[in-house]
Protein backbone atom coordinates (compact mmCIF):
# COMPACT_ATOMS: atom_id res chain seq x y z
CA UNK A 1 0.00 0.00 0.00
CA UNK A 2 1.21 3.82 -0.78
CA UNK A 3 0.69 4.54 2.77
CA UNK A 4 3.30 5.78 5.89
CA UNK A 5 2.84 4.15 8.71
CA UNK A 6 3.32 6.99 10.73
CA UNK A 7 0.38 8.78 9.52
CA UNK A 8 -1.80 6.15 10.65
CA UNK A 9 -0.80 7.09 14.19
CA UNK A 10 -3.37 9.07 16.10
CA UNK A 11 -1.32 11.55 18.06
CA UNK A 12 -0.38 14.29 16.07
CA UNK A 13 3.26 15.06 15.68
CA UNK A 14 4.97 18.58 15.18
CA UNK A 15 5.90 17.48 11.53
CA UNK A 16 2.27 16.09 11.12
CA UNK A 17 0.68 19.87 12.18
CA UNK A 18 2.90 21.48 9.90
CA UNK A 19 2.08 18.87 7.05
CA UNK A 20 -1.32 19.69 8.54
CA UNK A 21 -1.64 23.21 7.42
CA UNK A 22 0.22 22.58 3.64
CA UNK A 23 -2.30 19.89 3.13
CA UNK A 24 -5.18 22.08 4.11
CA UNK A 25 -4.44 25.32 2.41
CA UNK A 26 -4.08 23.43 -0.71
CA UNK A 27 -6.73 21.57 -1.88
CA UNK A 28 -7.27 19.95 -5.65
CA UNK A 29 -10.09 18.60 -6.58
CA UNK A 30 -10.97 15.84 -9.11
CA UNK A 31 -13.00 16.85 -11.92
CA UNK A 32 -15.15 13.84 -11.90
CA UNK A 33 -18.32 14.93 -10.34
CA UNK A 34 -21.46 11.89 -10.82
CA UNK A 35 -24.94 13.55 -10.11
CA UNK A 36 -26.70 16.99 -10.82
CA UNK A 37 -24.55 18.88 -7.73
CA UNK A 38 -22.00 19.46 -10.63
CA UNK A 39 -23.54 22.47 -12.21
CA UNK A 40 -22.98 24.28 -9.56
CA UNK A 41 -19.28 23.75 -8.97
CA UNK A 42 -18.47 25.69 -12.46
CA UNK A 43 -19.97 29.43 -10.66
CA UNK A 44 -17.57 28.28 -7.44
CA UNK A 45 -14.61 28.07 -10.32
CA UNK A 46 -14.93 31.23 -11.91
CA UNK A 47 -15.06 34.65 -11.29
CA UNK A 48 -17.95 35.03 -9.23
CA UNK A 49 -17.16 33.10 -6.39
CA UNK A 50 -13.50 31.78 -6.96
CA UNK A 51 -12.70 28.86 -5.80
CA UNK A 52 -9.08 29.31 -6.29
CA UNK A 53 -8.63 31.92 -3.05
CA UNK A 54 -9.02 29.21 -1.30
CA UNK A 55 -6.24 27.14 -2.98
CA UNK A 56 -8.36 25.09 -4.40
CA UNK A 57 -8.30 24.20 -8.24
CA UNK A 58 -9.82 21.59 -10.73
CA UNK A 59 -7.26 18.76 -11.44
CA UNK A 60 -7.53 16.15 -14.25
CA UNK A 61 -6.70 13.23 -12.71
CA UNK A 62 -7.04 11.17 -9.29
CA UNK A 63 -3.10 10.95 -9.01
CA UNK A 64 -2.82 14.27 -8.39
CA UNK A 65 -6.09 14.93 -6.22
CA UNK A 66 -6.95 15.25 -2.81
CA UNK A 67 -10.77 15.87 -2.22
CA UNK A 68 -12.85 13.95 -4.27
CA UNK A 69 -16.57 15.31 -4.78
CA UNK A 70 -19.72 13.23 -5.03
CA UNK A 71 -22.08 15.41 -6.23
CA UNK A 72 -25.68 13.75 -6.09
CA UNK A 73 -26.86 10.28 -6.39
CA UNK A 74 -24.45 7.46 -6.79
CA UNK A 75 -26.06 4.76 -9.51
CA UNK A 76 -24.81 1.04 -9.13
CA UNK A 77 -22.83 1.35 -12.29
CA UNK A 78 -21.25 4.61 -11.60
CA UNK A 79 -20.54 3.23 -7.66
CA UNK A 80 -17.74 0.88 -9.16
CA UNK A 81 -16.02 3.86 -10.99
CA UNK A 82 -15.97 6.29 -8.22
CA UNK A 83 -14.11 3.21 -5.99
CA UNK A 84 -11.63 2.83 -8.65
CA UNK A 85 -10.96 6.54 -8.73
CA UNK A 86 -11.22 6.32 -5.28
CA UNK A 87 -8.33 3.99 -4.51
CA UNK A 88 -6.16 5.70 -6.87
CA UNK A 89 -5.87 8.93 -5.64
CA UNK A 90 -2.68 9.31 -2.97
CA UNK A 91 -3.18 9.18 0.61
CA UNK A 92 -4.12 11.91 2.12
CA UNK A 93 -7.52 12.25 0.65
CA UNK A 94 -10.80 13.49 1.45
CA UNK A 95 -14.14 12.81 0.05
CA UNK A 96 -17.34 15.28 0.52
CA UNK A 97 -21.10 14.14 -0.19
CA UNK A 98 -22.96 16.34 -2.00
CA UNK A 99 -26.74 16.88 -0.95
CA UNK A 100 -29.65 14.36 0.82
CA UNK A 101 -28.22 11.94 -1.93
CA UNK A 102 -25.73 10.58 -0.63
CA UNK A 103 -27.14 10.44 2.88
CA UNK A 104 -30.35 8.66 2.59
CA UNK A 105 -30.77 7.94 -1.30
CA UNK A 106 -33.09 11.21 -1.68
CA UNK A 107 -35.62 11.09 -4.07
CA UNK A 108 -33.96 8.13 -5.56
CA UNK A 109 -34.83 6.00 -2.00
CA UNK A 110 -37.01 3.36 -3.66
CA UNK A 111 -34.92 3.27 -6.97
CA UNK A 112 -33.08 -0.14 -7.63
CA UNK A 113 -30.08 1.18 -9.63
CA UNK A 114 -29.32 4.10 -6.99
CA UNK A 115 -27.27 3.54 -3.57
CA UNK A 116 -28.98 5.09 -0.74
CA UNK A 117 -25.99 5.35 1.55
CA UNK A 118 -22.41 6.54 0.39
CA UNK A 119 -21.00 6.14 3.95
CA UNK A 120 -21.19 2.14 3.74
CA UNK A 121 -19.08 2.08 0.46
CA UNK A 122 -16.50 5.04 1.03
CA UNK A 123 -15.97 7.11 4.05
CA UNK A 124 -17.32 10.58 3.93
CA UNK A 125 -15.46 13.26 5.44
CA UNK A 126 -18.05 16.08 5.09
CA UNK A 127 -21.60 16.40 4.19
CA UNK A 128 -22.92 18.73 2.11
CA UNK A 129 -27.21 20.12 3.03
CA UNK A 130 -29.19 21.41 0.47
CA UNK A 131 -30.78 20.12 -3.15
CA UNK A 132 -28.75 21.26 -4.71
CA UNK A 133 -26.21 23.56 -2.83
CA UNK A 134 -25.49 27.23 -3.67
CA UNK A 135 -22.53 28.05 -4.25
CA UNK A 136 -21.63 30.17 -1.08
CA UNK A 137 -23.18 26.87 0.78
CA UNK A 138 -20.09 24.90 -1.52
CA UNK A 139 -17.79 27.75 -0.09
CA UNK A 140 -18.22 27.26 3.19
CA UNK A 141 -17.93 23.52 3.20
CA UNK A 142 -15.01 23.93 1.27
CA UNK A 143 -13.86 26.48 4.09
CA UNK A 144 -15.02 24.00 7.09
CA UNK A 145 -13.22 21.17 5.42
CA UNK A 146 -9.51 23.04 5.20
CA UNK A 147 -10.11 23.69 8.91
CA UNK A 148 -10.79 19.89 9.54
CA UNK A 149 -7.77 19.02 7.87
CA UNK A 150 -5.55 21.70 9.44
CA UNK A 151 -7.11 20.40 13.28
CA UNK A 152 -6.30 16.89 12.15
CA UNK A 153 -10.00 15.86 12.08
CA UNK A 154 -10.31 14.55 8.64
CA UNK A 155 -9.42 11.19 8.86
CA UNK A 156 -12.02 9.36 6.87
CA UNK A 157 -8.40 7.86 4.62
CA UNK A 158 -7.41 6.39 7.88
CA UNK A 159 -10.96 4.63 8.82
CA UNK A 160 -10.94 3.31 5.13
CA UNK A 161 -7.96 1.68 5.31
CA UNK A 162 -8.26 0.27 9.44
CA UNK A 163 -11.58 -1.40 8.64
CA UNK A 164 -10.84 -2.15 4.93
CA UNK A 165 -12.84 -5.55 5.35
CA UNK A 166 -16.32 -3.83 6.38
CA UNK A 167 -16.26 -1.41 3.41
CA UNK A 168 -15.00 -4.24 0.87
CA UNK A 169 -17.53 -6.48 2.44
CA UNK A 170 -20.22 -3.87 1.93
CA UNK A 171 -19.17 -3.00 -1.90
CA UNK A 172 -18.90 -6.59 -2.98
CA UNK A 173 -22.87 -7.28 -1.73
CA UNK A 174 -23.83 -3.84 -4.27
CA UNK A 175 -21.30 -4.56 -7.12
CA UNK A 176 -20.26 -8.33 -6.99
CA UNK A 177 -16.50 -9.00 -7.30
CA UNK A 178 -14.90 -5.76 -8.09
CA UNK A 179 -12.09 -6.26 -10.70
CA UNK A 180 -9.56 -4.81 -11.89
CA UNK A 181 -7.32 -5.52 -15.34
CA UNK A 182 -4.22 -4.07 -14.93
CA UNK A 183 -2.47 -5.01 -18.48
CA UNK A 184 0.71 -3.02 -18.07
CA UNK A 185 1.99 -4.54 -14.79
CA UNK A 186 0.94 -8.64 -15.96
CA UNK B 1 34.09 27.76 -4.12
CA UNK B 2 32.16 27.79 -7.20
CA UNK B 3 29.89 25.27 -5.71
CA UNK B 4 28.92 27.01 -2.92
CA UNK B 5 27.63 30.05 -5.38
CA UNK B 6 25.80 27.71 -7.39
CA UNK B 7 23.66 25.97 -4.19
CA UNK B 8 22.90 29.58 -3.23
CA UNK B 9 21.69 30.82 -6.24
CA UNK B 10 19.89 27.24 -6.75
CA UNK B 11 18.34 28.78 -3.61
CA UNK B 12 17.41 32.17 -4.23
CA UNK B 13 16.39 31.08 -7.76
CA UNK B 14 14.07 28.68 -5.89
CA UNK B 15 12.87 31.28 -3.58
CA UNK B 16 12.45 34.22 -6.52
CA UNK B 17 10.70 32.03 -8.95
CA UNK B 18 8.19 30.55 -6.41
CA UNK B 19 7.07 33.59 -5.52
CA UNK B 20 6.89 34.94 -8.24
CA UNK B 21 4.81 32.56 -9.94
CA UNK B 22 2.12 32.94 -6.63
CA UNK B 23 2.16 37.05 -7.65
CA UNK B 24 1.79 36.13 -11.56
CA UNK B 25 -1.47 33.86 -9.97
CA UNK B 26 -2.76 37.12 -8.50
CA UNK B 27 -2.03 38.95 -11.83
CA UNK B 28 -4.24 36.09 -13.73
CA UNK B 29 -6.78 36.62 -11.33
CA UNK B 30 -6.72 40.08 -11.53
CA UNK B 31 -7.29 40.31 -15.13
CA UNK B 32 -10.09 37.91 -15.05
CA UNK B 33 -11.36 40.42 -12.25
CA UNK B 34 -10.66 37.67 -9.25
CA UNK B 35 -9.52 37.88 -6.13
CA UNK B 36 -7.08 34.85 -6.51
CA UNK B 37 -4.99 33.11 -3.52
CA UNK B 38 -2.07 34.51 -2.09
CA UNK B 39 1.38 34.64 -3.17
CA UNK B 40 2.78 31.85 -1.09
CA UNK B 41 0.14 29.26 -2.79
CA UNK B 42 3.04 27.64 -5.18
CA UNK B 43 4.87 26.97 -1.89
CA UNK B 44 1.88 25.50 -0.09
CA UNK B 45 1.47 23.50 -3.45
CA UNK B 46 4.50 22.20 -3.45
CA UNK B 47 5.39 21.24 -0.33
CA UNK B 48 1.77 19.70 0.20
CA UNK B 49 2.95 17.71 -2.73
CA UNK B 50 5.93 16.55 -1.14
CA UNK B 51 4.57 15.70 2.02
CA UNK B 52 1.70 13.29 0.05
CA UNK B 53 2.53 9.75 -0.42
CA UNK B 54 3.36 8.24 -3.68
CA UNK B 55 3.52 4.81 -5.91
CA UNK B 56 6.25 3.59 -8.82
CA UNK B 57 5.17 2.25 -11.72
CA UNK B 58 8.97 1.25 -12.21
CA UNK B 59 12.86 2.20 -11.36
CA UNK B 60 12.25 4.03 -14.55
CA UNK B 61 9.71 5.71 -13.33
CA UNK B 62 11.36 6.72 -10.37
CA UNK B 63 14.66 7.50 -12.26
CA UNK B 64 13.57 10.09 -15.30
CA UNK B 65 11.73 12.03 -11.89
CA UNK B 66 15.03 12.32 -10.59
CA UNK B 67 16.90 12.78 -14.25
CA UNK B 68 14.18 15.80 -15.29
CA UNK B 69 15.15 17.97 -11.69
CA UNK B 70 18.71 16.96 -11.19
CA UNK B 71 19.35 17.86 -15.34
CA UNK B 72 17.22 21.33 -15.08
CA UNK B 73 18.66 22.25 -11.33
CA UNK B 74 22.24 21.55 -13.34
CA UNK B 75 21.66 23.72 -16.18
CA UNK B 76 20.32 26.52 -14.26
CA UNK B 77 23.70 26.43 -12.05
CA UNK B 78 25.54 27.58 -15.55
CA UNK B 79 23.28 30.45 -16.57
CA UNK B 80 24.62 33.79 -15.52
CA UNK B 81 21.94 35.09 -12.68
CA UNK B 82 22.52 38.77 -12.80
CA UNK B 83 26.22 39.12 -12.64
CA UNK B 84 27.19 36.28 -10.53
CA UNK B 85 28.06 33.37 -12.91
CA UNK B 86 29.02 30.29 -10.92
CA UNK B 87 31.40 28.04 -13.04
CA UNK B 88 33.52 30.80 -15.05
CA UNK B 89 33.78 30.52 -18.16
CA UNK B 90 31.22 27.61 -18.97
CA UNK B 91 28.41 29.85 -18.72
CA UNK B 92 27.96 28.65 -22.27
CA UNK B 93 24.65 28.75 -24.65
CA UNK B 94 25.43 25.38 -25.67
CA UNK B 95 25.92 24.51 -22.53
CA UNK B 96 22.45 25.15 -21.18
CA UNK B 97 20.80 24.31 -24.58
CA UNK B 98 22.33 21.14 -24.26
CA UNK B 99 21.64 20.24 -20.52
CA UNK B 100 17.75 21.79 -20.68
CA UNK B 101 17.32 19.43 -23.33
CA UNK B 102 18.14 16.41 -20.26
CA UNK B 103 15.40 17.69 -18.18
CA UNK B 104 12.49 17.08 -20.74
CA UNK B 105 13.86 13.76 -21.89
CA UNK B 106 14.30 12.63 -18.56
CA UNK B 107 10.39 13.21 -18.32
CA UNK B 108 9.75 12.14 -21.16
CA UNK B 109 11.56 8.34 -20.55
CA UNK B 110 9.67 8.29 -17.03
CA UNK B 111 6.15 9.54 -18.58
CA UNK B 112 6.29 6.62 -21.05
CA UNK B 113 7.74 4.68 -18.09
CA UNK B 114 4.21 5.14 -17.04
CA UNK B 115 2.59 3.42 -19.62
CA UNK B 116 -0.38 5.16 -19.34
CA UNK B 117 -1.98 6.14 -23.17
CA UNK B 118 -2.49 10.26 -22.30
CA UNK B 119 0.70 10.08 -20.89
CA UNK B 120 2.00 9.00 -24.52
CA UNK B 121 -0.10 11.32 -26.39
CA UNK B 122 1.29 13.82 -24.06
CA UNK B 123 4.90 13.53 -24.57
CA UNK B 124 4.56 12.84 -28.88
CA UNK B 125 3.25 16.51 -28.22
CA UNK B 126 5.68 17.82 -26.09
CA UNK B 127 8.79 16.81 -28.15
CA UNK B 128 6.60 17.79 -31.29
CA UNK B 129 6.54 21.16 -29.87
CA UNK B 130 10.14 21.49 -29.12
CA UNK B 131 11.45 20.62 -32.50
CA UNK B 132 8.58 23.46 -33.67
CA UNK B 133 10.03 26.76 -31.14
CA UNK B 134 13.50 25.13 -30.87
CA UNK B 135 14.16 25.75 -34.60
CA UNK B 136 13.24 29.67 -35.01
CA UNK B 137 15.00 30.81 -31.41
CA UNK B 138 17.80 29.15 -32.86
CA UNK B 139 18.58 30.76 -35.98
CA UNK B 140 18.42 34.16 -34.34
CA UNK B 141 20.77 33.07 -31.34
CA UNK B 142 23.48 31.80 -33.80
CA UNK B 143 23.42 34.59 -36.41
CA UNK B 144 24.13 36.62 -32.84
CA UNK B 145 26.74 33.84 -31.95
CA UNK B 146 28.09 34.11 -35.19
CA UNK B 147 28.70 37.98 -35.15
CA UNK B 148 30.04 38.27 -31.93
CA UNK B 149 32.56 35.38 -32.66
CA UNK B 150 31.63 34.39 -29.08
CA UNK B 151 28.71 31.79 -27.24
CA UNK B 152 29.41 32.93 -23.56
CA UNK B 153 26.17 33.90 -21.99
CA UNK B 154 27.88 36.75 -19.82
CA UNK B 155 29.84 38.07 -22.75
CA UNK B 156 26.99 38.46 -24.96
CA UNK B 157 24.83 40.17 -22.06
CA UNK B 158 27.93 42.31 -21.45
CA UNK B 159 28.17 44.08 -25.16
CA UNK B 160 24.62 44.91 -24.88
CA UNK B 161 25.47 47.35 -22.05
CA UNK B 162 28.17 49.51 -23.91
CA UNK B 163 25.47 51.52 -25.58
CA UNK B 164 23.33 51.77 -22.75
CA UNK B 165 19.14 50.96 -22.79
CA UNK B 166 19.44 51.54 -26.44
CA UNK B 167 22.25 49.15 -27.21
CA UNK B 168 19.73 46.27 -25.65
CA UNK B 169 19.27 43.67 -28.42
CA UNK B 170 15.25 43.68 -27.94
CA UNK B 171 16.01 47.32 -29.91
CA UNK B 172 18.81 46.91 -31.77
CA UNK B 173 17.51 43.58 -33.16
CA UNK B 174 14.07 43.71 -32.51
CA UNK B 175 12.73 40.91 -35.01
CA UNK B 176 14.74 38.62 -33.36
CA UNK B 177 13.41 39.51 -29.79
CA UNK B 178 9.79 39.25 -31.47
CA UNK B 179 10.40 35.76 -32.37
CA UNK B 180 12.60 34.84 -29.14
CA UNK B 181 9.79 36.34 -27.20
CA UNK B 182 7.27 33.53 -29.04
CA UNK B 183 9.41 30.85 -28.75
CA UNK B 184 9.52 32.16 -24.85
CA UNK B 185 5.88 31.07 -24.70
CA UNK B 186 6.12 27.43 -26.70
CA UNK B 187 9.28 26.72 -24.17
CA UNK B 188 7.35 27.50 -20.95
CA UNK B 189 4.54 25.65 -22.10
CA UNK B 190 1.82 28.71 -21.32
CA UNK B 191 -1.56 29.22 -23.38
CA UNK B 192 -1.75 29.31 -26.41
CA UNK B 193 1.10 26.92 -26.46
CA UNK B 194 0.08 24.40 -23.38
CA UNK B 195 -0.59 21.78 -25.89
CA UNK B 196 1.22 19.13 -24.38
CA UNK B 197 -0.32 19.15 -20.75
CA UNK B 198 -3.84 20.08 -21.75
CA UNK B 199 -5.57 19.45 -19.01
CA UNK B 200 -8.92 19.51 -20.39
CA UNK B 201 -8.25 17.09 -23.45
CA UNK B 202 -5.41 14.66 -22.27
CA UNK B 203 -5.84 14.72 -18.57
CA UNK B 204 -2.54 16.65 -17.87
CA UNK B 205 -0.44 14.77 -20.51
CA UNK B 206 2.58 13.71 -19.86
CA UNK B 207 2.07 14.10 -15.82
CA UNK B 208 -1.26 12.03 -15.79
CA UNK B 209 0.19 9.16 -13.79
CA UNK B 210 2.31 11.65 -11.24
CA UNK B 211 0.87 12.18 -7.68
CA UNK B 212 2.13 13.38 -4.69
CA UNK B 213 6.00 13.28 -4.18
CA UNK B 214 6.74 12.69 -7.99
CA UNK B 215 4.79 15.23 -9.22
CA UNK B 216 6.25 17.77 -6.05
CA UNK B 217 9.41 17.38 -8.12
CA UNK B 218 8.10 17.61 -11.17
CA UNK B 219 6.40 21.11 -10.05
CA UNK B 220 9.85 21.86 -8.81
CA UNK B 221 11.28 21.49 -12.39
CA UNK B 222 8.98 23.02 -14.28
CA UNK B 223 10.23 26.30 -11.62
CA UNK B 224 13.48 25.53 -12.53
CA UNK B 225 12.80 25.17 -16.76
CA UNK B 226 10.90 28.84 -16.73
CA UNK B 227 13.70 30.33 -14.14
CA UNK B 228 16.25 29.38 -17.40
CA UNK B 229 14.02 30.13 -20.02
CA UNK B 230 12.97 33.33 -19.11
CA UNK B 231 16.55 33.94 -17.96
CA UNK B 232 18.15 32.96 -21.04
CA UNK B 233 15.69 35.33 -22.68
CA UNK B 234 16.81 38.39 -20.50
CA UNK B 235 20.44 37.43 -20.89
CA UNK B 236 20.44 37.76 -24.74
CA UNK B 237 17.63 40.47 -25.32
CA UNK B 238 17.61 42.35 -22.57
CA UNK B 239 21.34 43.06 -21.35
CA UNK B 240 21.57 41.29 -18.55
CA UNK B 241 22.70 43.60 -15.50
CA UNK B 242 23.58 43.40 -12.10
CA UNK B 243 21.02 40.86 -9.79
CA UNK B 244 18.67 43.30 -9.16
CA UNK B 245 18.31 44.81 -12.44
CA UNK B 246 18.43 40.96 -13.72
CA UNK B 247 15.65 40.27 -11.29
CA UNK B 248 13.51 43.46 -12.24
CA UNK B 249 13.73 42.39 -16.11
CA UNK B 250 12.66 38.82 -14.87
CA UNK B 251 9.86 39.77 -13.36
CA UNK B 252 8.62 42.27 -16.73
CA UNK B 253 9.23 39.19 -19.40
CA UNK B 254 7.17 36.85 -17.04
CA UNK B 255 4.29 38.97 -16.39
CA UNK B 256 4.20 39.86 -20.11
CA UNK B 257 3.94 36.08 -20.61
CA UNK B 258 1.13 35.65 -17.87
CA UNK B 259 -0.63 38.57 -19.47
CA UNK B 260 -0.71 36.57 -22.65
CA UNK B 261 -1.27 33.44 -21.08
CA UNK B 262 -4.26 34.94 -18.70
CA UNK B 263 -6.27 36.02 -22.28
CA UNK B 264 -5.54 33.62 -24.61
CA UNK B 265 -6.96 30.08 -25.65
CA UNK B 266 -4.89 26.77 -26.72
CA UNK B 267 -3.51 26.03 -30.13
CA UNK B 268 -3.73 22.25 -31.85
CA UNK B 269 -0.56 20.66 -31.92
CA UNK B 270 -0.13 21.06 -35.99
CA UNK B 271 -1.21 24.78 -35.46
CA UNK B 272 1.43 25.15 -33.47
CA UNK B 273 3.94 23.73 -35.70
CA UNK B 274 2.75 25.59 -38.68
CA UNK B 275 2.33 28.50 -36.82
CA UNK B 276 6.86 28.46 -35.74
CA UNK B 277 7.19 27.36 -39.12
CA UNK B 278 5.63 30.43 -41.03
CA UNK B 279 5.78 33.55 -39.58
CA UNK B 280 8.48 33.45 -37.02
CA UNK B 281 10.81 31.02 -39.18
CA UNK B 282 10.39 33.87 -42.01
CA UNK B 283 11.46 36.46 -39.29
CA UNK B 284 14.39 35.00 -37.81
CA UNK B 285 15.62 34.28 -41.32
CA UNK B 286 15.36 37.76 -42.21
CA UNK B 287 16.64 38.95 -38.53
CA UNK B 288 19.68 36.27 -38.95
CA UNK B 289 20.65 37.65 -43.09
CA UNK B 290 20.23 41.19 -41.22
CA UNK B 291 23.08 40.94 -38.53
CA UNK B 292 25.26 38.25 -40.77
CA UNK B 293 25.34 40.53 -43.93
CA UNK B 294 24.75 43.89 -43.49
CA UNK B 295 26.26 44.15 -39.36
CA UNK B 296 23.17 45.88 -38.67
CA UNK B 297 22.10 45.96 -34.80
CA UNK B 298 25.45 44.70 -33.42
CA UNK B 299 28.15 46.31 -31.84
CA UNK B 300 31.23 44.54 -32.37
Amino acid sequence: MNIFEEDLNDTITFWEKIKNIFRGKSLWMLHYCTGCGAVELPPTMTARYDMERLGMGPMATPRQADVLLITGYLSVKTLRRVIYTYEQMMTPKYVVGFGSCTLNGGIYYDSYAVINRLDYYIPVDLYLAGCMPRPEAIMNTFKTLENMITKGEANGWKKYVENYDWYRNNQIRSLGEVYVKDEFHE
Amino acid sequence: MSYLIALMIVFIGFLWQVSIDGIQRKVTAKVHRRVGPPWYQTFMDIFKALSKSSITHGFIYDFGVMMALGGTIATFMFLPFGNIVAFNGLDNFFVVVYLLAIGSLGMAMSASGSGNAWAGIGIMRALTQMVAYEVPFMIVVFGMIHVYGTSSLSELAHVQQMNGILGWHIFTMPLGAIVAFISLLGMLNKVPFDTPIAPTEIASGPMVEYGGKHFGMLMLQHEFATLVEVGLFVNLFLGGGNLIEYLIKYFFVYTLVTLIYAVSARFRIENVVTFFYGVPIVLSLVQAAIVIFTGLGVNV
